[in-house]
């Protein structure tokens, strides 16, 4: 079994040196990451399983931080801390307001 | 808990292949090196990966591979090595013996 | 953008177009940890804040400092953590190896697993260390991605891979180069590059 993070040793081709631009959604994803594994609420070996258990077709569609937000938000919701309930109403919430004309 | 190994000592990494977190990349699996210095202790990160809390910590430690042992095909230089950190219960002294198991 | 489809590449959500799932996500999970007072959203900016203020020049200046003063290069290579924090940098629980090139030895760092970076030092780490071909390469084939980088290590160096794949994190000590004799500690950061303390490059004149 390997899992599809564990890519030592693969051959895969030329590395693309483009870099882009971090947005302020994904540095607040990390930011998240760092407060809850200082509070004990996550560990970053559980944020690594969420991502490494995604999947391999999933983990491909994704960018680097949906990985992550993807990994937060199941460990949350695995502890406790958060709903499944709760995450799909403002989630809905969140998007409606997006919506709304500013 | 004490170190098993030191500095110097030669090891092979076990070969075994389970689900889960696991930080012993799978290219080095069933590779020796030798032991370049003892990092500390931690807590088991296969088990902080299910938010338990991974005690008692155990040794953690870089293994130095050369690289023509872990790849056949490697062709840099004879000296180019390898640097990995690696938790004791995957090591095994590389003694040639068979492990028992 | 990309023109070789060869293999996968990252794919990076549209910032500009309509939110996607996973920006959602983030913001409801955002909103529902302050509601709930497990995180304040003054916090949250002074994380990010934070993370903007981290660069590279904080490792140059670790770097400089070794070059300039040996007693502190012996001590960085022995107990990294502790030399950074000497200079005032915030290392959290970080432990830091520094390892040094030297003319017999050049090292690289890569995390095959994930994306273990030394993020204290050098600020968030590039697409490129974090992309799958970096990862799968750096430690199989070293010399050849260190050509993609423009480096070319010669035979009789030993090119070291340092794979971080547990808690310790990695900066290298690039090799002070030539004909920087006199130079004051903050010209000597001026040449020292994240990629050069990464181990894809050398510093240049």
């Amino acid at each position: 079994m390997r899992g599809y993070h564990d890519v030592g040793g693969l051959s895969l081709g030329p590395i693309d040196k483009d870099q882009h631009d971090y947005a302020l959604w994904e540095k607040r994803v990390d930011a998240m990451l760092v407060l809850l594994a200082n509070k004990g609420l996550i560990t970053t070996d559980e944020l690594r399983l969420g991502i490494e258990t995604l999947g391999a077709d999933v983990y491909e569609r994704l960018g680097y931080y949906e990985r992550w937000i993807a990994s937060i938000t199941r460990a949350l919701v695995d502890r406790g801390v958060i709903t499944t309930d709760e995450l799909g109403r403002r989630m809905a919430d969140v998007g409606r307001r997006a919506q709304e004309p500013s | 808990m004490t170190p098993r190994f030191k500095p110097g000592d030669a090891v092979t990494v076990r070969r075994a292949y389970p689900p889960g977190h696991i930080r012993t990349p799978h290219y080095i699996r069933g590779k020796s090196g030798v032991v370049e210095r003892i990092c500390g202790s931690f807590a088991n990160p296969e088990e902080l990966a299910y938010g338990r809390n991974g005690l008692p910590a155990q040794p953690l430690y870089r293994v130095r591979f050369t690289q023509g042992q872990v790849w056949p095909d490697y062709t840099g230089t004879a000296g180019d090595s390898l640097d990995i950190e690696i938790y004791e219960h995957w090591i095994e002294p590389a003694s040639g013996a068979t492990d028992a198991r | 953008m990309h023109d070789d489809h060869s293999h996968p590449h990252e794919h990076h959500p549209d910032h500009d177009g309509p939110l996607s799932d996973y920006q959602l996500m983030e913001m409801a999970v955002r909103e529902l940890l302050i509601e709930k007072r497990i995180l304040t959203a003054d916090e949250i900016r002074r994380a990010v804040e934070a993370m903007d203020a981290r660069s590279p020049a904080i490792g140059a200046r670790v770097v400089a400092r070794a070059w300039v003063d040996p007693a502190y290069k012996s001590r960085l290579l022995t107990a990294g953590t502790a030399a950074c924090q000497e200079l005032g940098i915030e290392m959290s629980s970080v432990k830091l190896v520094v390892v040094e090139n030297t003319a017999q030895v050049h090292n690289l760092v890569v995390c095959t697993l994930c994306s273990c970076y030394p993020r204290m030092l050098l600020g968030l780490p590039p697409d490129w260390y974090k992309s799958r071909a970096y990862r799968a390469r750096a430690v199989r084939e070293p010399r050849a991605v260190l050509r993609e980088f423009g480096t070319e290590i010669a035979d009789d160096v030993t090119v070291r891979v340092h794979d971080s794949t547990a808690d310790m994190r990695y900066l290298v000590l690039p090799l002070r180069p030539a004909g920087t004799e006199g130079w004051t500690e903050e010209r000597l950061a001026g040449l020292v590059t994240r990629d050069s303390m990464v181990g894809v490059s050398v510093p240049r004149v």
